[in-house]
């Protein structure tokens, strides 16, 4: 693996390896998060700054969490009671923020490309926690690992997805990521949201078919992945909640279509008796919680990768001095001693 | 940089003895193996900790659970870690609370490996006792730490290099040292 993670702005850009590579990375993150003492100090003297322009409670939680149990402090911005509120400019605040000299940006904007716009004007790296529709780069890793610790794999598997897709950077995120190993995609909504053009957003080859019929959609599903409905944009084109409820709710019935095995997860916050049912949501099938706590070692993976190994240097200045093995065959865990 | 192979330290059939004589030591200086756990410090002392615990079954059928330790993650040097370095998990399918541990890696040199193993050790509970058991003592240490069981102490220049090879992994159960120049 050669390939050096400057920022993390979307996972359309990624091949399968270096996606794989990440979520092998995440692996010991995970054991990390079963030990009694679950505070490492890789990244003592670290600062993460948080800014979230767009409201966000789990993310910036998980975030901060992720940055804490890596031993780094974080700073937050909310734009709540932030200067933005004030009329600075995205950039201003930003760069504001980087004079503070925090070693690494997470943040969130409601419009899509802000942290790519950002990334190219900041020394520091870039992580994407979401941005408008375009893309959730840490919520499609810790999906895609939920699945893979459920499956044992996330190679060809019939992924359905449930809800608002028009306007879901999470379900783009998951089909950048999941397209990339053979899975085959039925999207399920209201046609305003399950618009023709979604057919075509994964990468080259990747089967993507849409459907209105919420048992259609979950037929020999492996995978259901459950957006949550977000009731202001319920009435764009006027659909009533319960007709909605009534027509693509996921409830036990339903997901007696889909296979044995499946799974279903939800990024969250749920709207508990709307999109998804009760007994789903607590269900065997269900992840949800499994998606929480995998979160935080997808996080931590992303920030000890970014943070946590040394900017780019040239090749040829092996810096070496001291270290007891060549690198070349041995492992770098051996370096010192 | 040119790699010059200057003399072989020990063979198969030596590793194998030493590895047996370590298996004894640490059983009669342990005073009861009820508590007695190894643990594998990541890469080559995984093979070694399994090893030594098999020569242990020869032992009055002395069986001694193993687990492996990762201690990227735990290293006081990440500046010096490889860009994008891989990390491992480890694998430590027992409580180490109360446990007597031994921790088993190839060589011992700058210290800095066990103290990140110690503390790593110490995020997954609080052992009994914690001793070291190394094939190798090369010296040159920039820590506090000694090892309780050695498998030989060899006197070695700072640009040497100490190459365990073990058939697990490099194919071939072989001790080089190796010299730097240039």
């Amino acid at each position: 693996m050669t390939h050096r993670f400057r920022d993390l702005l979307a996972l359309e850009p990624l091949s399968a390896a270096e996606l794989s590579f990440l979520l092998e990375q995440s692996r010991p993150f995970q054991e990390i998060q079963r030990h009694p003492l679950k505070k490492l100090a890789t990244l003592r003297g670290k600062t993460v700054a948080l800014a979230f322009f767009e409201n966000s409670t789990r993310t910036r939680i998980s975030f901060g969490a992720a940055a804490a149990r890596l031993g780094a402090d974080t700073m937050n911005l909310q734009a709540e009671a932030s200067s933005v509120k004030k009329g600075e400019s995205l950039l201003d605040t930003v760069h504001t923020l980087d004079a503070m000299k925090p070693d690494c940006l997470v943040m969130r904007h409601a419009a899509s490309g802000a942290p790519e716009f950002v990334a190219r004007h900041l020394e520091i790296p870039v992580v994407n926690a979401g941005d408008g529709t375009h893309e959730h780069p840490s919520q499609g890793l810790l999906d895609a690992l939920t699945i893979r610790d459920r499956k044992g794999r996330i190679e060809n598997l019939n992924v359905t997805i449930l809800g608002d897709i028009q306007h879901s950077r999470v379900a783009r995120s998951n089909i950048h990521l999941l397209g990339k190993f053979g899975c085959r995609f039925t999207l399920c909504g209201p046609a305003m949201w399950v618009p023709q053009e979604l057919e075509k957003i994964g990468p080259p080859g990747a089967v993507i078919r849409r459907t209105a019929r919420i048992d259609e959609a979950l037929d020999g599903a492996d995978v259901i992945i459950v957006l949550r409905v977000q009731s202001e944009r319920l009435h764009e084109p006027a659909l009533p909640l319960d007709d909605y409820v009534l027509l693509y709710q996921l409830n036990a019935e339903r997901l007696r279509r889909a296979r044995k095995d499946a799974i279903v997860l939800h990024p969250g916050p749920m709207n508990r008796g709307i999109e998804i049912s009760p007994e789903v949501a607590d269900g065997p099938q269900s992840c949800v919680l499994e998606q929480v706590t995998n979160g935080i070692a997808v996080r931590m993976a992303i920030l000890y990768l970014l943070i946590g190994t040394p900017a780019e240097e040239a090749p040829q200045t092996t810096a070496s001095s001291g270290e007891q093995t060549p690198a070349k065959a041995r492992e770098s865990t051996h370096a010192s001693d | 940089m040119p790699l010059i192979e200057k003399a072989q330290l020990m063979s198969a059939p030596e590793i194998d003895r030493t590895l047996h004589r370590l298996a004894h030591e640490i059983v009669e200086k342990s005073g009861g193996t009820k508590h007695l756990a190894l643990i594998g410090i990541r890469r080559r002392g995984v093979p070694l900790a399994q090893r030594i615990a098999q020569a242990m079954r020869g032992i009055d059928g002395v069986e001694v659970p193993v687990g492996t330790l990762d201690i990227t993650l735990y290293r006081d040097d990440l500046s010096k870690v490889a860009p994008q370095a891989v990390l491992h998990s480890s694998d430590i399918p027992f409580s180490v609370d109360d446990k007597d541990v031994v921790l088993v890696d190839d060589v011992l040199y700058t210290g800095r490996t066990v103290r990140a193993a110690m503390n790593g050790l110490f995020d997954l509970g609080r052992p009994r006792r914690i001793r070291l058991c190394v094939l190798i003592d090369r010296g040159h240490r920039e820590m506090p730490i000694e090892a309780s069981f050695v498998g030989r102490a060899v006197q070695t220049s700072d640009t040497e290099i100490i190459e365990v090879r073990l058939r697990e992994i490099d194919k071939e159960d072989r001790v080089v040292l190796v010299d730097r120049t240039g």
